[in-house]
Order: structure tokens, then C-alpha cells, then sequence
């Protein structure tokens, strides 16, 4: 009863908050929306036995990617942005869009059929420790998949910094 | 899943009509989480570890796309002085 009393409570925050961050006007006010959003996502996780995937959530997200978006709000012009109109003018096909994408899916959720389950159970990874099971398998089957990852990561890094230079006067 | 799919429906909603850019790139931040928040779910369901392990790297390839996404909107300010998507008109027929 408690823990599906909770993922109520947390599904019904994070639909709300998530239709707060696209339609608050002022974009710092979107990006501390998205903050608690997060926050409440990592909840989520936490419910759903992932601890390591909820701790990497608030630190990449929460203390990562959401002081990147602050700064690049910061950076472009917010007075303007709080005088014109927030949705452009097609918006009623972006939104007709998106409820049919949400329909299709919902009745083809209806089609879905649940798998013979794994071995890692809760009793399991209880016994192992989740960031033991999780840091081996990554290590053993997932190597390659990992690797690829970390040049991705290089690249963004690298890409970043050439992109948001000043061009040099040559 | 229903959670995941009406988060996912939102990112999609913001990301086709929103006119700030940045706004749009929160969409797609949006649209990864509903996509993370269904593969944990199912991980958890399955007892199977390797939901998690691919929501791993889809917050890895996430982090490495708002970098790269926030630079480009930087470098187009810089140019344009403009952060809405329909004043960039550059390449329009």
C-alpha cells in the first residue's frame, strides 16, 4: 500500500511539474522547475531499486546539466524573452502531434507482454550489492559499450569548447 | 510505462512548440528521462540488470548532448543576438 501510495504521489509530481517546465514563460523559472523535477525522478529510481542510477541522476543532471542550462539562460536575453508570445505560431500541430504519438502508444502498451524475469532479483542484488552487480557487468559484458561512451563524453568536451570559443582574429 | 509515455508526449509537445531554444533542449532532456524512467521501471520488473546499465549511458550520451547543444546555442547568440527558432532563417529556400 505505502510504496504504491508513493509512486503515486511521485507520478502524478513529476507529470505536473513536467508540463511546468514547458510552459513557464520565464526560462529560469523552467529550469528550477526542472531542478525538482529531477529530484523527484531520482525518487522514482530509488523506488525502483536503483540507488547508483538515482545518485548519478541528482549529481549529472541536478548538479551537471541543469547549471549548464542556468548559464546559457543567463546568457541570452531574458527581458525580451518575458514581452513576446512563448509558443510559436504552429503550436496546435505540435500539440495534435503529440497527443496521437501519446495515443499510439498507449494502445500499443496494451499489446505488451511481460518476459520470463532475469537473474538479478531484489533478494539477489541485496546479497551483492547493487553497485557491485552493476559495476560488474559493466566491466565484463558491457566493456565495449562503456569505451564508446568515454570517447563520446571526449568528443563533447573537445566539441564544446571549440564551439562556444571566440573566434581567433587571423 | 503510462507515466513514462505522458512524459514523453510533453517533451515531444514542448520540443514541436516552444520558441525558445533552450526551452526546446529541455524537451529533449525531458523526452530522455521518460525514456530513462521506462527502462529502470522495466529493469526492476524484469529482475534484470541491463535496463539500468543502458539508462547509464543514455544519461552519459545525455550529459554529452546538452554540452554540446548549450555551445551551439552560445555560438548562434553570438552571431544572431536571437535565441528563437523562428528568426534563425538562415537557410530557407
Amino acid at each position: 500500500m505505502i510504496p504504491e501510495l508513493f509512486f503515486a504521489y511521485f507520478a502524478f509530481a513529476i507529470i505536473v511539474l513536467s508540463i511546468l517546465v514547458i510552459t513557464r514563460k520565464n526560462p529560469i523559472h523552467s529550469v528550477l522547475w526542472m531542478l525538482l523535477l529531477f529530484f523527484h525522478i531520482a525518487s522514482l529510481y530509488l523506488i525502483l531499486n536503483a540507488e547508483f542510477l538515482a545518485v548519478i541522476q541528482i549529481i549529472v543532471y541536478a548538479g551537471g546539466i541543469l547549471v549548464l542550462f542556468l548559464f546559457a539562460v543567463l546568457l541570452v536575453n531574458i527581458r525580451e524573452e518575458l514581452r513576446i508570445n512563448r509558443f510559436i505560431g504552429a503550436w496546435p500541430t505540435g500539440l495534435t502531434f503529440a497527443i496521437g504519438l501519446l495515443v499510439v502508444i498507449m494502445i500499443s502498451i496494451k499489446s505488451f507482454v511481460i518476459a520470463q524475469p532475469g537473474i538479478y532479483s531484489v533478494d539477489f542484488i541485496k546479497q551483492e550489492s547493487h553497485i557491485k552487480v552493476l559495476g560488474k557487468l559493466l566491466y565484463t559484458d558491457f566493456l565495449y559499450p562503456v569505451e564508446i561512451a568515454s570517447v563520446i563524453l571526449l568528443v563533447a568536451i573537445i566539441g564544446a569548447v571549440v564551439l562556444a570559443k571566440r573566434r581567433l582574429k587571423s | 510505462m503510462i507515466l513514462s509515455t505522458v512524459v514523453f508526449a510533453i517533451g515531444v509537445f514542448g520540443f514541436l512548440s516552444r520558441r525558445n531554444i533552450i526551452i526546446i533542449f529541455m524537451s529533449i532532456e525531458l523526452m530522455l528521462n521518460a525514456v530513462n524512467i521506462n527502462l529502470i521501471s522495466l529493469s526492476h520488473y524484469l529482475q534484470d540488470m541491463r535496463g539500468q546499465i543502458l539508462a547509464f549511458f543514455v544519461i552519459a550520451v545525455a550529459a554529452a548532448e546538452a554540452a554540446i547543444g548549450l555551445a551551439i546555442v552560445i555560438a548562434l547568440f553570438r552571431n544572431k543576438a536571437t535565441a528563437h527558432v523562428d528568426e534563425i532563417h538562415e537557410m530557407k529556400g
